[in-house]
């Protein structure tokens, strides 16, 4: 049997390109356009379906129905709210700064676009498998928030603005563990390429994966997902009850359609990555026989991770921002910091590939639990997560 | 010849917004030049074929020192739409000094010969450059990060609240 390989039909492409007379560097060209217009109509195509289908989650988990009136199971809701935003009148409040209010959302977009340049579909089927695909995540992430900020300065609107110091506390806190968390994998692999990581996670059938070996590195990334992804219960951006809508409440139209896309993107991208670092990417049965399945594998997981996002924002309330902060720098970047430590000595001592995964497991076990325990600890002491920063006097009758 | 081009344009943009920089009237909106000649900096390094000094601009540079930067102007300013001078007093002392740098710069350039060997970049440069932090140049590393630690103490006993 023939490898059924998504490669042959880029090769295919490649070859029918140079038949029909251009040189080998023009069909190159050809190529590359042809494969960025693909990944920019599956971000178009791919967040429409996610948002109709995390609405219907939530509202399941909400014992409501959820969309249900336009199309069969309200599958073209998106469409025609799409087209409703398109029809909506496009204001620029007054006094705001023009320039900067325009560039915001489509930077926000931007950022989330560039991500899609780096992520393993399958073997071989990735944009570009630059050889620092982490740490390139990891910037464009950094564009994404100042692209909030910026959204949140230019609106001439004090909610807007103090959405905007959100951003900056909370998405830059949280990129500090978000990015030991990411960088844990790639220690174990010794390589920052994205494929490069999934590939070392083929070994011994599935058990290769990283969320076995690092689970509680797993569990940090997703908290940190959670904030980076602006989800409940780290969704102090956009928080209605404080600050009405947070960076995006004088958008209207198509420019708050902009948003509310990297929003929806942004948290498809986070799966996407957790399923790569964590979850063995394209890795699966079969997969070295027909590496077609491996984009099914991948989209497979995660659209799982996608479900635990939407899950646990359609249950959980709010933080509060002082309880936020406090749980990102006395609690995730001290854990992450020690567990670094641990399994770049483990890694150092040279021993057996199991050997080194079993420590490395114990370690990550023994260091989380740990940290949980003094948490509980702090918390029965100073029961500060019950305090209220403004106790109103309550008159006894 | 493309690269030429992308070359040529990317350093206009670069120089523009560094220009932009130091002549906006809004101090937000020299922040936001300061960010775009950045970008444009992340470019060249790509152009040169050094990726992880490129992404690590980004993530240094635009990700913490400009969203830093931009903060602490919206925390001290009234940020809303307040216009300043760019110039102060010290306008034609920092003038001299920069003619004087470029001077010595275009000087320095024009007199050393520098060797340029293009060479592959090395499969591994990202793995030689770890490598480099901890061993060849581990003390420069080291004196960075505790100069980093230094402001970082600094900044807290600044902000810390003074208990009687």
């Amino acid at each position: 049997m023939d490898k059924i390989d998504l490669r042959v039909a880029g090769e295919a492409f490649h070859q029918f390109l140079i038949n029909i007379g251009l040189t080998s560097g023009q069909a190159s060209l050809v190529d590359w356009i042809f494969g960025a217009l693909i990944l920019l109509l599956m971000f178009i195509v791919l967040a429409i379906l996610l948002i109709w289908f995390e609405r219907k989650l939530a509202g399941r988990v909400q014992d409501r129905l959820g969309p249900n009136r336009v199309g069969p199971f309200g599958l073209i809701q998106p469409i025609a709210d799409t087209v409703k935003l398109f029809t909506k009148e496009d204001i620029t409040p007054t006094g705001a700064d023009r320039v900067t209010f325009n560039l915001a959302p489509t930077l926000a977009v931007f950022s989330i676009v560039m991500a899609f340049a780096v992520i393993p579909f399958a073997d071989k089927v990735i944009g570009t498998d630059i050889n620092v695909g982490v740490v390139y995540l990891m910037a464009f992430a950094s564009i994404g928030s100042m692209s909030l900020l910026m959204a949140g300065w230019s609106s001439n609107n004090k909610y807007a603005l103090l959405g905007g110091f959100r951003v900056v506390a909370q998405l830059m806190s949280y990129e500090i563990p978000m990015a030991f968390a990411m960088l844990l994998p790639v220690l174990l692999a010794g390589t920052m390429r994205m494929n490069g990581i999934v590939e070392e996670q083929g070994q011994f059938f599935g058990l290769g994966w990283n969320i076995w070996i690092m689970p509680a590195v797993f569990i940090v990334y997703l908290t940190t997902a959670l904030a980076e992804g602006e989800r409940a219960p780290f969704d102090l951006l956009e928080a209605e009850s404080e600050i009405v809508a947070g960076y995006n409440i004088e958008y209207s139209g198509l420019k708050f359609a902009w948003f509310y896309l990297a929003f929806f993107m942004n948290t498809w991208v986070l799966s996407a990555v957790a399923t790569t670092l964590f979850l063995g990417g394209w890795q699966g049965p079969f997969v070295s026989q027909i590496p077609a399945l491996g984009v099914v594998y991948f989209m497979v997981k995660t659209i799982i991770m996608f479900i635990l996002f939407a899950w646990i924002r359609a249950t959980f309330p709010r933080l509060r921002i002082d309880q936020m902060m406090s749980f990102c720098w006395k609690f995730l970047v001290p854990v992450m910091l020690v567990l670094f430590l641990l399994t770049a000595i483990i890694l150092k001592l040279g021993l057996p590939t199991i050997v080194v995964w079993l420590l490395i497991l114990l370690s990550n076990v023994v260091v989380f639990a740990g940290a949980l325990w003094l948490l509980g600890k702090g918390l029965e002491k100073s029961k500060w997560a019950s305090k209220r920063l403004f106790t109103p006097e309550i008159p006894r009758l | 010849m493309a690269l030429q081009v992308i070359f040529i344009i990317v350093a206009l943009f670069t120089l523009g917004s560094a220009i932009g920089a130091v002549v906006a009237r809004n101090l937000f909106h020299a922040a936001l030049f300061l960010v775009g000649t950045f970008a444009g900096v992340a470019v060249f390094y790509v152009l040169l074929q050094a990726e992880f000094l490129a992404v690590s601009q980004v993530v240094v540079y635009i990700g913490a020192i400009a969203t830093l930067i931009i903060f602490a102007i919206m925390l001290t300013r009234s940020v809303m739409g307040k216009e300043a001078g760019s110039l102060n007093s010290y306008a034609w002392f920092v003038a001299i000094a920069s003619a004087l740098m470029v001077a010595a710069l275009v000087w320095l350039f024009s007199v050393v010969k520098f060797d340029i060997n293009p060479q592959p970049v090395p499969d591994d440069a990202i793995a030689q450059i770890g490598e480099g932090f901890v061993t060849a140049y581990v003390i420069p590393f080291e004196v960075a990060s505790v100069m980093l630690l230094v402001a970082l103490i600094g900044a807290i006993m600044l902000a810390r609240e003074r208990h009687q």
